[in-house]
Order: C-alpha cells, then structure tokens, then sequence
C-alpha cells in the first residue's frame, strides 16, 4: 500500500477511535467517580483526530500540503494556548460564563467553516460533479442547505454566548428591552432566513457577507433581553445549538467523526435544555421571547417576616438532629461557599445529618451549585436532589435557606394567578424551622413575594451570606463552651 | 458521503445522545454540559479541512479564525471541564 493511502486509513481509524471515545467519555461523565476520566478519555480522542488531520491526505486534497496553510494551523493551535492559560487562571466561580464563551467560540468556528466553504464554492465556475463536490469545490443543494443552516445556528450561538459571556461577566449590567423587539427580532430573523434561502438559489459573495452579519446580530438580539435567572436555559440551549451546527458542517466537508460528535452533544444539549425548562415550569420558547420579571403579580401575602438574631439561629441549629441546606444565586454572589462548608462540618462534628438540597436552576448554569460547593470541599454525596429530598423535608429539623429565593416559594403551588405557578420547588416551608439567610427585604428575580418567607415557622437572619454563616460558627462555639446567653 | 448513510448516523448519534442524558441526577449537569461543550470542540478538525483548502487571502482569513475558535472551545472546554471535576470529591473519599 502506498503511503498516502495508508495515511488516510490512519486517519479514518483515528477518526473512528475518536468517536468512540467521545461517546464512552461522555457516558464515564454520567457518574461523578468516573466523570473526570471520562473528561480525559474524550480528550486523548481529541488529540489523536487533531494530529491525524495534519498529516491525513484527505484533509489537503489533490492539491497535497500548502505550506502557507500548515504553517496558519499550527499557529492558530498553537494561539488557542491562550484560552487554555485563561481557562486555567479564573476563579470557578467564573465558571458559568466560562463554559458560554467556549461553546461560543465553538459555534464561531462552524459558521467560519461555512463561510470559508460558501466562498470557496461561489469562486468555483466550472459542472458541480460529484467528483468536484468531494473535492470541496463546490456543493450540491443539500450540503448548500446544511451550510447556510449550520451558519446560521453556528452563528447566533457565537454572538449570543458572547452576549451571555458578559451579561454573566458582569460587563453587561442590565436586560435589554424595548417597544416592539419580539416584532423587530422576528423581522430581522426572517430577513436572515430569506438571505441564506438566496444563497442556496445562488452563491455571492456580498450575499454571503449580509448573511453572517444578520445571523450575528440575531444571536445579539436573541439574548440581550433574557436575565440572569434564565442563563441555565441559555448555556444550554447554545451548546445544543453548538453540537448541532457542528454537526451540519461534519456533513458539509465529509466527516464523520463531525457528525457523531456534533449529533451527541446537540441531542444531549437539546435534552438538558428541556429539563431546565421544565424545572421552571416554563416552554423554552417563553424563557427565550417572553421578557420574564418584568414584575409582581400574584395574590397579595399577608402576614409578617419574623427577624432572627444570630444567637438565637444558632441554638436552634444546636437542638436540631437533622438540617438541610438550601443554597441559591445569592450564595455564589455573597461568595459563602466556603463558610457554609465550615458550618456543616460544625454541625456534623455535633452528631446532626446535614445535607445540600439542590433546584435544578439553582445559579446561573445546569450544575452551578455543585460546582461551588464542590470547590468549598462538600462532598457530592452530601448533595441531594430535588424529588429526593422534597419528601425529607417534614422530617427536617431547621432548613437554612441561603441566597435562594423563588425556587423555594410555595406559592408556585398554592396561587394559580402567581407567574411561577407550577414550577417545581423544594418543600421547604415543610421543614419544622427555616432560617433564611437573606440581606435585606427585597424580592427574588422574579419580582414576586415569597410566602415562605411570611410563614410561621420561618425566620429572617438578615446578614450577608458569609457574615451569617461566621456569627453561626462562633455562636455554636459559644454554647459548647457553656457560655450560652 | 450518501445522504442516507449520513441520515442513519445522524438518526443513531441523536439517539446516543439522548440515552446519554436522561435520568441524569441534578449534580451530572454539569460534568455533561461542559464535557459535551468541549467534545463539540471537534469542530477544530473541519476548520483544518476549511484551511487547508482556502486559496484566496479572505479564504485563509476565514480559516484560520475557524482554526483559533475550533481549538479555543476544545482547549478551554477540556481546562474548564477538568478543573470542575476536579473538585468533585465523595466524603468516602478521604477528601472534603
């Protein structure tokens, strides 16, 4: 066999490996014991597809190696050390918007590839045949179609996580709305639509170029609006978006290990994004066009908050054999991790059960609670989930709620004029005692008053978050040593 | 590639996909979403494809930011994937 050939069934061997990899990593990732070699396995598949497309045959055509090209790869691999530097520098608690301008940059890189195989095919002059469509000079009409699609979504994944980026990142402070946008939104949607529908009829360079501006500023327009409380949906729904545009272009230049990979993570995104949504009792499509928080609402709550003093949570903490904590957005923000940990291990030290109750949207990305608990040292099994712990919650001594506010609002389940009602909440109004941890009077993103926080058995210690939780620690200390009050 | 025999791959990888997701508990959400972010970093390999057939000046340009996005998201979705599970740790572990 000659070299080239052999190269090339290198390549497709390397190619196949890869995907496989992917596949078995992502299904280690379905367990927290083996999700980190997972990670690592994907990411051998990942090293080995990369190698092997320099030296393959089939990625340089009849042509063979153009050494200005090569020379441009190795410097963009070699630039993208820049991303790793940066991945590898910020604090976790920049995660969420780590992971939306990553995926972004994803979604960049399939729109590129589009736009490069779109005008690469409008300079071609000569018959499409087959032979010149396999050679990537131009493109029948389902790879032409599968092109502008795969631009599209790759596109407004791009611009729209850059958006989230900042929005999460703190560079972007509020949402963005005003008169008429759902109507202006749908108009310059369509417009993109007619332009990649002009493109499939004919190729023009000009054309192309309006494409993928319209296509940026969708993705712009689609996110400007959304909140925070929203941003789980969102991350997942443009790594969906990612997967399935990456997916499109495996199709477009022949590859298959594009389209495995792409397939997988679109599905596995779209999924996720649907049981985001559904935790927030909301169709994906309200989260993204309905400007959500806007206000109030709902029955009025009568009733008063009852405050707490340090002291007096703590003593209740003291009596109490079995706690649950619920964390929230408002943990992350006060950066009381770390301190809540210190308290639970107080707490188990004195022979009392404690567990983390997680909501599925808790924090700002699918998992965003675990992740900062996990970097304070909580053990994972400590960490229970909603429909497992909801039941618990009767049997629940004191129930400190911290930074979380409408996920634990019982009037999603009691007042049908409510904007929340129907979607899931953790029970805490059940417990015995709740003590909310919470800086001052005000409502959660919603706008809505939380009945929970007007129930008999629930207490206000108004403190920020990591204040509360020291003033905690040092009064248990306090009743240990016999000082009492 | 036939149209159909890309159809059947895409129809089995939608189904991986799915099977691979579903019933996962709240504390997999992560590791899955951003292990997925980084495993659609493949798409660095059809950006090589799109650079290694560009002629023109602008061809090139377009491949290249393909290139330096494609390995952007492979290498920052590996770091940011890694340092997360990193921290995943059980109390049977010794860790904590």
């Amino acid at each position: 066999m000659a070299l080239p050939q052999l190269l090339d069934l290198l390549a497709w061997a390397s190619y196949f490996a890869a995907a496989v990899l992917f596949i078995v990593g992502l299904m280690k990732m379905s367990s927290p014991v083996t999700a980190r070699r997972g990670i690592q396995w994907a990411g051998v598949g990942m090293v080995l597809a990369t190698v092997v497309t320099f030296v393959a045959p089939s990625t340089w055509g009849a042509h063979g190696i153009d050494p200005v090209n090569l020379g441009l790869m190795v410097l963009a691999i070699a630039l993208s050390w820049v991303f790793w530097a940066w991945g590898k520098r910020v604090p976790i608690t920049d995660m969420p918007q780590m992971v939306a301008i990553f995926n972004g940059m994803g979604g960049g890189s399939a729109a590129a590839i589009g736009a490069a195989a779109m005008i690469n095919a409008a300079a071609f002059t000569g018959e499409c045949t087959v032979e010149a469509v396999a050679a990537h000079e131009c493109m029948n009409t389902t790879k032409l179609v599968l092109a502008v699609l795969g631009s599209l979504i790759g596109a407004v994944s791009f611009s729209g996580s850059v958006i989230a980026w900042a929005k999460l990142d703190g560079r972007l402070d509020k949402r963005f709305t005003f008169a008429g946008q759902q109507v202006f939104n749908l108009v310059v949607f369509l417009a993109t639509l007619a332009l990649g529908a002009w493109l499939v009829v004919e190729l023009d360079v000009s054309v192309i170029v309006a494409f993928f501006v319209l296509a940026l500023v969708v993705g712009v327009l689609m996110t400007l609006p959304i909140g925070g409380a929203d941003m789980p949906v969102v991350i997942s729904l443009y790594n969906a978006f990612t997967g399935l545009a990456v997916a499109f272009k495996g199709y477009v230049l022949g590859s298959e290990a594009l389209i495995i990979a792409g397939t997988v993570v679109g599905a596995a995104g779209m999924l996720l994004t649907q049981l985001m949504a559904k935790a927030m009792n909301r169709p994906i499509s309200n989260v993204l066009f309905s400007n959500f928080g806007g206000g109030g609402g709902g029955a009025e709550i009568t009733g008063t908050m009852k405050p707490i003093e340090a002291p007096d949570a703590a003593s209740l903490l003291y009596l109490a054999e079995r706690v649950v904590i619920v964390p929230g957005y408002g943990m992350a923000v006060a950066q009381a991790q770390h301190k809540i940990w210190e308290l639970t291990q107080q707490l188990i030290k004195r022979d009392k059960e404690v567990r983390f109750a997680i909501h599925p949207v808790a924090g700002r990305m699918p998992g965003h609670m675990n992740v900062l608990l996990a970097e304070a040292g909580v053990p994972y099994d400590l960490i229970v989930d909603m429909d497992e712990i909801n039941p618990e919650f009767a049997t629940t001594d004191v129930a400190i709620v911290i930074g979380a506010n409408d996920v634990v609002n019982p009037v999603a389940k009691t007042d049908k004029s409510s904007p929340i009602y129907g979607m899931p909440i953790l029970d805490v109004v059940d417990a015995k005692k709740v003590i909310v941890i919470k800086r001052g009077k005000g409502t959660g993103f919603a706008g809505i008053e939380n009945a929970l926080f007007y129930a008999d058995n629930c207490s206000m210690l108004y403190a920020d978050g990591q204040e509360a939780a020291s003033k905690l620690i040092t009064e248990l200390k306090a009743i240990d040593s016999g000082g009492g009050h | 590639m036939d149209g159909f025999l890309a159809l059947y791959i895409f129809m089995l990888a939608a189904f991986t996909g799915h099977v691979i997701i579903s019933r996962v508990p709240v504390i997999l959400h992560t590791p899955l979403m951003s292990g997925s972010n980084f495993v659609h970093g493949i798409v660095v390999v059809g950006g090589m494809v799109a650079l290694a057939h560009a002629d023109t000046t602008l061809e090139r340009a377009v491949g290249f930011l393909a290139v330096l996005l494609g390995a952007g998201n492979a290498v920052g979705g590996y770091v940011v994937t890694e340092r997360m599970l990193e921290m995943f740790k059980s109390s049977k572990q010794g860790g904590g």
